[in-house]
């Protein structure tokens, strides 16, 4: 027995009665963890203590994508850089610093934007841990996760293809952590109401009767940039432009009598600004941790599925179990479409395109069925060999029920589109 | 002051140099607590007790905050095990001692923390030389047993030292602060309600709200009157025509509201609509919360010439509210936003603060007048300090102690762990405390925790200590007891230190430490208690 791994070889290595179906407990369950191949997205404040916790849990085996670089107001929680790291990019340096500290972890980085990766480079993983801080980003990795799903035509799931995501999210003194399986558990579409929306104010307010300094930052900001700046992009992290639009603002706070415009506030608004501290941080990222451990070992019972955590009066948590939405576009078995039953496969797509559903997510759509391609918009060559499917009949391309597969540039996974047709006579067999 | 020479307009310079990067080093943390928080932190003095995975982590999030002094006590050598659940220690501190070996690094994470390590068990120092917690604003206690910890509680509040006891055992946590009393000036609540007294307006107030006609044919200015003056003139109204009272039943608040949107003369008035949906603020202005009632009715708040300066304004607060307050609080001042002109909502804003800092100096009047019956300097709280209070006076907080010793002590603890949970279930939190105390008997039984030597001895060791925490839970009127299997899995943890644990535990402590230091936001009170296989927490007030 490895002396150094002592402590929670007492997990993995003895059974237990409170732990998940599956646990073999045994010497070979920590090389396993070794070899364990799971992606840290983000090494921010949360992709830092991510990374820590991990390697101390006996993953051997992480990589860690991150396209920002190190700034000096990233110091007080993230903890793997120094000042003499400032402009460095940080999955390279926290990669260095984790392997350096321990020993035996391999660490691989990557340094830029998780759209640039090839879907490929996702279904590698066994289990994708994330450390973001946007909606927008999650969004694209749970697409990507629940692309890889797939269900039979009865609409059950094939459970090898669940890629399981644990996610943690931070802002001041509170913070949450969930387990997702897609396709069992919600993803992270089926509860997209979690997130509160963005503070938006009307443009009379800005424009016309600004009342508070954040009045005053936002109509420079959105407005008065744009005028007199023309077509100069707003780069919040030149301090030049920040120090311009931190003084206009104060000019107009100060022609309106409102007070309280600062550069701190000015930067706090116009970048969004989280506040943020090493201590949510920690929690935070080894609650989500320990979930990796326990679902790539079994070692005991998991997180179902959501934990929200307040700091600020007390400790505050909730745990629950939220259930997905069975016709989620992204990770349900299928979305329902009712068609006619003469409807043409160009009918069915010009349908799609106009479907409320998927507005803004479809743009030229590829259409697949069971792996067959019915009609693909790229390669040239694969869309003139498909292109007469598109005045065939939907039913006769692909029966009088199922699920089809789209495809397109504007969706990081894929949408699934449960079919049902009326108008049908009793299908006969095919 | 003449600058005589460059040289000290380059330490100038650098001075600047050097607040720049503070502020921007610590700038996501300033905007949460500000600099008066940053500045108590950095006076603080913390010393930790025990560098496993659970005090490391503590202090390593007390470090990047910018705390100010910390010791690291340890009286072990780091050994193999060590490296696998702590961060701040690795092979080439093997064989040397703990504290030492994380002091190293800890500096790393920030320099401008003072950090020192006394390489001794915290058993031996509250044996050999107690006086040494004196120096400290708060100690942090991990991976230490009852036994002990009653010791060390009852040292540090013969100094007034803050005491945080923080636990970290397999797959389980405790987090518990010991001291006599905390008071909270700026609890800072998720859910601020404003003030906007639209049920009692004070006559500047009223006399402000005279000069807006709802009436008016200037449909430019009838959609921008804010909706606090919209609700002033209407009460006006319906009081005139209900004998000066207001809308009470059902019925009538569902007439005023009507009668409020009747104002409206366009379809687009969005201030008739904001006025509309804060209607209710009329009949129900934010009430004081039990805390702050029970603040008021406290014995503390009949000062002596001993009381602290909280319980001075306390005092102050409550003459205030029976004398010009007529009951209420001092105003806060703030408003929410409203569609409005800027110029009338900047002119509605300054009455409210009118108000408020008129409060305030009645609050003062109050404060002086004490002090000086108590036969103290009249000034020695100064007027911001009173403003302070009185803009945070309805989120006060205090928070009380029992001390360990009695705590341990206490027969009916169990009656009070039960009344937290109608269930049964596997993992239900108060099994665990009752298990932590059952480890700890083990330990003085035994010389060990149960499960912490082979595998074999695990179910042998879970008979033991399932004995012990049965009769435990006899001794505290607890029914029921624990399951078998947390006993069991007890035995399976074998005293272990798993980092993730430490870390969420740690974490949690650091972040309490943060709020006794700042005084902002509100401790926890009672104690925690740390569920990671069911991913829960539950806090008992004992």
């Amino acid at each position: 027995m490895e002396a150094r791994w002592r402590d929670i070889d007492f997990l993995l290595q003895r059974p237990g009665k409170l732990v998940s179906d599956g646990f073999e407990p045994g010497p070979e369950l920590r090389e396993f963890l070794r070899d364990f191949k799971i992606l840290v997205i983000g090494a921010g404040g949360l992709g830092c203590e991510m990374l820590k916790d991990l390697a101390l849990s006996g993953f051997g085996n992480i990589d860690v994508i991150d396209m920002d670089t190190i700034d000096v107001s990233n110091l007080n929680r993230q903890f793997l850089f120094r000042m003499h790291d400032v402009g460095k990019p940080k999955a390279q340096v926290a990669a260095e610093k984790i392997m350096q500290r321990i020993k035996g972890v391999t660490v691989t980085p990557h340094y830029g934007r998780i759209e640039d990766k090839d879907i490929e480079f996702y279904r590698e993983f066994q289990l994708i841990v994330l450390g973001l801080d946007s909606l927008e980003a999650r969004s694209y990795i749970n697409s990507i996760a629940c692309s890889f799903l797939e269900y039979n035509e009865d609409g059950e799931l094939d459970m090898s293809t669940i890629k399981p995501m644990v996610d943690g999210g931070t802002e001041g003194f509170k913070g949450h952590a969930r387990v997702i399986l897609p396709g069992f558990t919600p993803c992270f579409h089926c509860t997209l109401w979690l997130f509160p929306p963005q503070v938006t104010y009307p443009l009379c307010t800005l424009a016309e009767t600004p009342r508070s300094p954040a009045h005053c930052i936002e109509y420079v900001h959105l407005i008065q940039w744009g005028q007199d700046r023309e077509g100069e992009s707003f780069n919040p992290d030149n301090p030049e432009h920040m120090t311009w639009m931190y003084e206009q603002a104060l000019k107009r706070a100060e022609q309106f009598n409102i007070s309280g415009v600062t550069y701190s506030l000015t930067q706090g608004v116009v970048k969004n600004i989280i506040p943020a501290i090493a201590s949510t941080n920690a929690i935070v990222s080894a609650i989500c941790s320990l979930e990796a451990l326990k679902l790539a070992t079994m070692c005991s019972k998991g997180l179902d599925n959501y934990m929200m955590y307040s700091g600020t009066q007390g400790v505050y948590t909730h745990t629950v179990s939220y259930e997905k939405d069975s016709s989620c576009m992204v990770c349900s078995p299928g979305v329902p479409v009712e068609v006619d039953g003469s409807i043409t496969l160009q009918e069915f797509i010009d349908m799609l395109l106009l479907d409320a559903r998927f507005k803004d997510k479809l743009s030229k759509p590829s259409v697949s069925f069971q792996g067959t391609n019915l009609y693909m918009q790229a390669p040239p060559v694969l869309e003139e060999m498909t292109r007469p499917n598109l005045q065939s009949s939907l039913l006769s391309l692909m029966g009088s029920k199922g699920v089809l597969n789209v495809n397109d540039r504007k969706l990081a996974g894929v949408l699934r589109v449960q079919v049902a047709f009326r108008n049908v006579a009793t299908p006969m067999a095919v | 002051m003449a600058h005589a020479n460059g040289g000290s307009g380059d330490e100038q310079k650098k001075a600047a140099a050097a607040a720049a990067t503070r502020s921007n080093k610590y700038d996501r943390q300033l905007r949460i607590w500000g600099e008066h928080g940053q500045g108590a932190l950095e006076q603080a003095s913390v010393c930790l007790l025990n560098c496993g995975a659970t005090g490391s982590e503590a202090l390593k999030n007390l470090v990047l905050g910018g705390i100010g002094n910390v010791t690291a006590v340890d009286g072990g050598l780091v050994h193999e095990s060590d490296l696998g659940n702590n961060f701040l220690l690795s092979a080439e501190n093997l064989g040397q001692p703990r504290a030492k070996s994380m002091a190293a690094l800890l500096q790393e994470m920030n320099d401008s923390v003072l950090i020192d390590h006394i390489d001794a068990s915290p058993e031996s120092l509250l044996d050999s030389d107690p006086g040494f917690f004196a120096r400290f604003t708060l100690v942090i206690a991990t991976q230490m047993r009852d036994r002990s910890l009653v010791i060390l509680d009852e040292v540090c509040r013969r100094f007034s030292v803050m005491l945080l006891v923080a636990r970290s055992y397999g797959l389980t946590g405790y987090v518990r602060i010991s001291l006599r009393e905390h008071a909270v000036i700026e609890s800072k609540p998720d859910n601020t309600v404003s003030d906007l007294r639209l049920h009692r307006p004070w006559p500047e107030l009223t006399t402000f709200v005279e000069e807006f006609n709802l009436e008016t044919e200037d449909s430019l200015v009838h959609k921008h009157i804010p909706f606090a003056i919209i609700l002033l003139k209407v009460c006006e109204e319906w009081r005139s025509k209900h004998g000066g009272a207001l809308p009470s039943t059902t019925k009538e608040r569902s007439e005023f509201k009507s009668l409020v949107a009747s104002k409206k003369q366009a379809q687009d008035e969005d201030n008739y609509k904001e006025a509309v949906a804060a209607a209710s603020k009329v009949w129900s202005p934010p009430s004081l919360s039990s805390e702050v009632k029970a603040i008021l009715e406290d014995g503390a708040a009949d000062v002596d010439s001993s009381s602290s300066d909280f319980w001075i304004l306390v005092a102050a607060l409550k003459r205030f509210v029976a004398s010009e307050g007529g009951g209420e609080f001092p105003l806060d001042g703030a408003i929410p936003d409203m569609h409005s002109f800027t110029e009338y909502y900047i002119l509605l804003q300054r009455c409210y603060q009118a108000k408020a800092e008129s409060d305030v100096s009645a609050v003062e009047a109050h404060v002086r007048s004490i002090l000086s019956q108590l036969g103290r300097d009249p000034d020695s709280i100064s007027r911001a300090a009173i403003k302070h209070f009185c803009k945070n006076s309805r989120n006060l907080r205090v928070l009380r102690y029992r001390s360990l010793a009695e705590e341990l002590g206490l027969k009916e603890v169990g009656a009070k762990l039960q009344k937290y949970l109608p269930f049964e279930g596997d993992n239900t939190n108060y099994a665990i405390y009752l298990m932590f105390r059952a480890v700890d008997r083990f330990a003085e039984e035994f010389g060990r925790f149960p499960g912490a030597m082979a595998d074999e001895t695990v179910e042998e060791d879970a008979a033991k200590v399932g004995a012990i925490a049965h009769k435990l839970a006899g001794e505290i009127g607890l029914d029921g007891g624990v399951s078998e299997e947390l006993v069991y899995e007890f035995c399976r943890f074998g005293g272990g230190e798993i980092h993730c644990v430490g870390a969420v535990v740690g974490g949690i402590a650091s972040q309490e430490a943060i709020k006794l230091v700042t005084k902002q936001f509100t401790p926890t009170a009672g104690t925690l208690i740390y569920n990671a296989i069911s991913s829960t927490t539950t806090i008992f007030q004992l």
